[in-house]
């Protein structure tokens, strides 16, 4: 039996898989000859073996199999993650990043021998600077918040550069991301908030007050965390570039302007992409992420390296790895090789089957399915966060009639969604809006499946009115109920040890 | 349009739902002169298959080496399983577990590699993992300055037999925060840090000494006496190693007297293909004292409302999304998918097949460098003991070797010379249980020829 039948719901559940080791048991198709370990100093070796789990290779394929199924994602259910762009990923990307010559393929193998791989990596470079309205643009860094690092980094080593040392702080708006304050704090500079105006836009006469020649930039969203377009972003840039500073875009909502707007084209200085959000490549359960990022000419001589370059050779090209000696100013670099190599591919692919046309479109498809959904559960009586704006790809509502009505929380409708067979949008989060439920369904959502959500909003509404509790005990329907995460915390089970 | 589902009469339905004309009115916010026309440099679409003919056509144009370059990235048999269950799509495109209940495979999934990558260390709790090796040798950094309060220095020592790359990382995250890195001389005839060298800080106030096993030559160091001496001088010590070799090798929780405090390395070698860079996982691990200083996810155990077992992310507080500007680090992700595939290698290997892997790529290593070195010209650099890594001395400059080796399908190590100029024309190089006689015989022959060709001319 690879369930154990809890005594009180009768329910099963998932066994950890050490609870199915018995000694001596392996997969041993998988296991090579016994070599004996020769010249290694006894004192060096390790007296004990590790604890890992002994099963059978069937054993090892059936749970993890069976824990997969305990999940949602976006092949299986409608992801509506705020934030997050949960669209489809493409099959073909996968497959073919995983083709057996790039996956063999070692990092520090001679480049003449990887002008393929250089190749589809150079045309990447290219396109993301094309369709962000940048000059440069460098892949390496591992994640959103790795790029988010190398940007401001990149703006702290400019003005380094002019000698301009007074420049310490970052200008970060009040609905802004976690990863933004952490950043600018990782970077060694200092934070200063300013606040949203009643209509979502960044307050211009706070942004006024705010810089000075100790402005190093200001980190935005365009469209914003709140779901809207700056409208008055060229102003902003006037205000931060006019008193030295520089702008730096985060591309966390890239999905919603893509063909529409190009970053460098509203004054940014330097631009992180997520190419897991915008780019269709995996959450893979929470990583690897890839957030490139693109510089206009300013920041060009500080762009992390390597970085793909292209020179004539013959007929053609041949494509090389630009690294410190070519970027003499680069603010060095962010992983042990180039990044992530796989993602690049895999977001590359991607763009080749979108092409121009595609990639204009995203845009358009995205907005359509958010102002929908935002019109027809405003219709149904839910409370917009900006009513009297043009939702971006995302929208936000806020359940704070409900909470204070009906005593139930965005948490308890999220809950209950999961009962309905939807992912939950994202929660709390914007801060800034009480009980929000910020809900963003990408462009290749059908638009059944934007009413099976919305119907279910409806359903769970009535059911706030009738029976409350069960929202406040949901989910009902998954393989747990509710989480204890008060207990998590307070009594830390972090790692499996076999009874005592 | 591919991916997009929208038939014109959809289309209709939703403008008319939401009140406007065209698509293009969703638009009216933006200032007309920040539209963008067209975007020239990206190319027409293609479909899947005129795609699909182009990376044939690339991967072909790049083809498959006989591989023997180590480097921080290492060739290992990946079981079928691995990436046929890892590439599922209620793992590959499912998100980060915030909602946790309908997470939980991914959530026990994360808790039993917690499990296993404690148990590998020899420490106390893992995280859910980091970016890669050199970025979690950053925050294994910036971890050490936040756990030791005694220390105000924020002084780490780096020897120079720590991965030259991992270093510059470390500097570029790291090095914007007044943190000073003194870096630490390796004996030139064993290729190890000598515990000598680290009598020039005898007394000082450092916050942490960073001890790659094996480092970056291959080389083993004396761990124990260079824990020893951390410990006495009051720093933390951060331990850089290979998660194969720990099938093998003394565990850094067992170093010196009672272990060291941070374990961090490149989890690649655990079911990840070397695909180029990346993507890989960094692992970390570290004692329960130090727990709340640790970045990344970590995920527990607990209940539900039914007192059924159910897993959760926890200790968040750490993190960027409720911390803000004082979080531990800016991180946002870990590597879920290959932490997904890492914790099913190992469960298919489990602790008898890690142990052959790590040995028979020890041994593998063992007679390349014997076959190798019968050739002229051709002789080990270092002394000491190694594992499943070695620098050879060559009579030749090694680039040009190495493109001649290329040109015969063979990959046959990394160039040390602009990294350690001072070793002279140097090869690291690296044979795993991937690797057979024939193999190695091929690179001894073909290196032989490249060799005798070079006199020749």
């Amino acid at each position: 039996m690879s369930t154990t039948t809890n005594p009180s719901t009768g329910a099963n559940r998932e066994k950890v898989i050490f609870e199915h080791s018995r000694h001596g048991r392996t997969a041993s198709a998988q296991i090579p000859a016994a070599t004996k370990p020769a010249g290694i100093p006894s004192h060096l070796l390790r007296a004990e073996r590790p604890v890992l789990p002994e099963v059978s290779e069937l054993q090892a394929v059936r749970h993890f199999t069976r824990l997969s199924q305990l999940n949602f994602s976006i092949d299986t259910h409608f992801y509506p993650l705020g934030s997050c762009t949960m669209k489809y990923n493409p099959k073909a990307c996968n497959s073919l990043a995983m083709l057996p010559e790039f996956i063999a393929r070692h990092p520090l193998a001679p480049e003449s021998h990887g002008q393929g791989f250089l190749e589809c990596m150079y045309e990447l470079q290219q396109m993301l600077e094309a369709v962000t309205g940048m000059v440069g643009v460098s892949l390496t860094p591992m994640a959103g918040a790795q790029g988010e690092l190398a940007g401001v980094a990149m703006i702290m080593a400019y003005h380094r550069a002019r000698n301009d040392l007074a420049r310490d702080e970052i200008i970060v708006p009040q609905a802004a991301h976690g990863t933004n304050p952490a950043t600018a704090t990782m970077c060694g500079c200092k934070l200063r908030e300013i606040p949203c105006g009643p209509d979502g836009d960044v307050d211009v006469e706070a942004l006024r007050k705010a810089v000075g020649p100790q402005t190093a930039g200001i980190m935005l969203t365009n469209p914003s965390t709140l779901g809207v377009f700056e409208r008055r972003i060229v102003e902003v840039a006037k205000i931060v570039h006019e008193s030295g500073g520089l702008l730096y875009y985060d591309g966390a909502n890239l999905n919603a302007i893509l063909g529409k707007v190009r970053p460098g084209d509203m004054g940014f200085d330097v631009i992180h992409m997520n190419l897991h959000k915008t780019f269709s490549t995996p959450h893979g359960g929470g990583g690897p992420g890839s957030g490139a990022v693109g510089v206009n000419k300013r920041l060009l001589p500080f762009l992390p390296v390597p970085v793909v370059g292209r020179e004539k050779s013959g007929d053609g090209a041949r494509y090389r790895w630009l690294t410190e000696k070519d970027v003499p100013q680069s603010i060095g670099r962010l992983s042990g090789f180039m990044g992530n190599a796989g993602v690049l591919l895999r977001a590359y692919i991607y763009m080749r089957m979108l092409g121009r046309d595609g990639m204009q479109r995203v845009a358009e498809y995205a907005a359509l399915n958010a102002n929908y959904m935002m019109a027809r559960l405003r219709g149904a009586g839910f409370e917009a966060a900006y009513p009297e704006r043009r939702a971006s790809h995302e929208f936000i509502l806020t359940l704070r009639r409900q909470a204070k009505e009906l005593g139930v929380t965005a948490m308890d409708f999220a809950k209950r969604l999961l009962d309905y067979g939807f992912h939950a949008p994202t929660t709390y989060f914007p801060l800034l809006v009480p009980e929000c439920l910020l809900i963003e369904p990408t462009e290749t959502e059908a638009l059944e499946e934007l009413d099976g959500f919305i119907d279910a909003m409806i359903a769970i509404q009535q059911e706030a009115q009738s029976e409350p509790e069960k929202l406040r005990t949901a989910p009902h329907t998954l393989p747990v109920r509710r989480l204890d995460d008060v207990r998590a915390a307070k009594q830390l089970d972090l790692v499996w040890r076999p009874a005592a | 349009m591919p991916f997009n589902p929208h038939t014109p009469a959809d289309e209709r339905a939703m403008l008319d739902a939401i009140g406007v004309r065209s698509i293009d009115d969703l638009f009216d916010e933006i200032p007309a002169s920040l539209r963008v026309k067209a975007l020239d440099g990206v190319p027409e679409r293609l479909s899947e298959m005129e795609v699909s003919r182009i990376m044939h056509e690339r991967a072909a144009r790049d083809g498959l080496a006989l591989n023997f370059i180590g480097a921080g990235a290492y060739e290992h048999h990946i079981p079928a399983a691995v990436w046929a269950i890892t590439t599922r799509g209620e793992f590959y495109s499912a998100y980060t577990p915030y909602q946790a209940e309908a997470s939980q495979g991914t959530l026990q999934m994360i808790y039993e590699y917690q499990s296993m990558m404690a148990s590998l260390t020899g420490m106390e709790v893992s995280n859910a993992s980091l970016y890669d090796g050199a970025s979690a040798l950053a925050e294994a950094c910036l971890m050490a300055v936040r756990a030791h309060r005694r220390s105000k220095s924020a002084r780490i020592l780096l020897p120079a037999t720590v991965n030259p790359t991992y270093r510059r990382v470390v500097r570029s995250i790291a090095g914007m925060q007044n943190f000073t890195f003194e870096e630490l001389p390796y004996d030139p005839d064993g290729g190890h840090t000598l515990p000598e060298a680290l009598g020039a800080y005898d007394g000082q106030d450092v916050t942490a000494l960073v001890i790659q096993q094996p480092n970056f030559f291959g080389a083993l160091e004396e761990v124990d006496e260079l824990t020893r001496w951390a410990r006495r001088n009051g720093a933390l010590v951060i331990a850089l190693v290979n998660p194969t070799s720990l099938a093998l090798l003394k565990p850094p929780g067992s170093w010196g007297d009672n272990g060291v405090d941070i374990v961090c390395g490149e989890g690649q070698p655990l079911g990840v293909p070397l695909s180029s860079g990346g993507p890989y996982f960094g692992f970390m691990a570290t004692r329960m004292e130090h727990v709340r200083q640790m970045p990344g996810r970590i995920v527990g155990r607990t209940v539900d409302l039914d007192g059924k077992q159910g897993f959760t992310l926890t200790l968040q507080a750490r993190e960027q999304h409720i911390r803000r500007g004082k979080a531990t680090s800016n991180i946002c992700t870990n590597q879920g998918l290959l932490m997904t595939a890492a914790t099913i290698y190992l469960t298919l290997l489990g602790p008898v097949g890690l142990e052959r892997v790590a040995a028979a790529s020890h041994a593998r290593t063992q007679e390349l460098v014997a076959k190798l070195t019968q050739v002229k010209g051709v002789r080990q650099r270092f002394d000491r003991p190694y594992f499943h890594e070695c620098v050879l001395a060559i009579d030749r400059p090694a680039g040009e070797v190495l493109e001649e080796l290329a040109a015969r399908g063979i990959a046959g190590g990394l160039d040390l010379s602009g990294a350690y100029p001072e070793l002279g024309e140097t090869l690291l190089v690296c044979a795993t249980e991937t690797k057979n006689g024939q193999d190695i015989e091929r690179y001894a022959a073909e290196l032989s020829r490249v060799v005798a060709a070079a006199r020749a001319a």
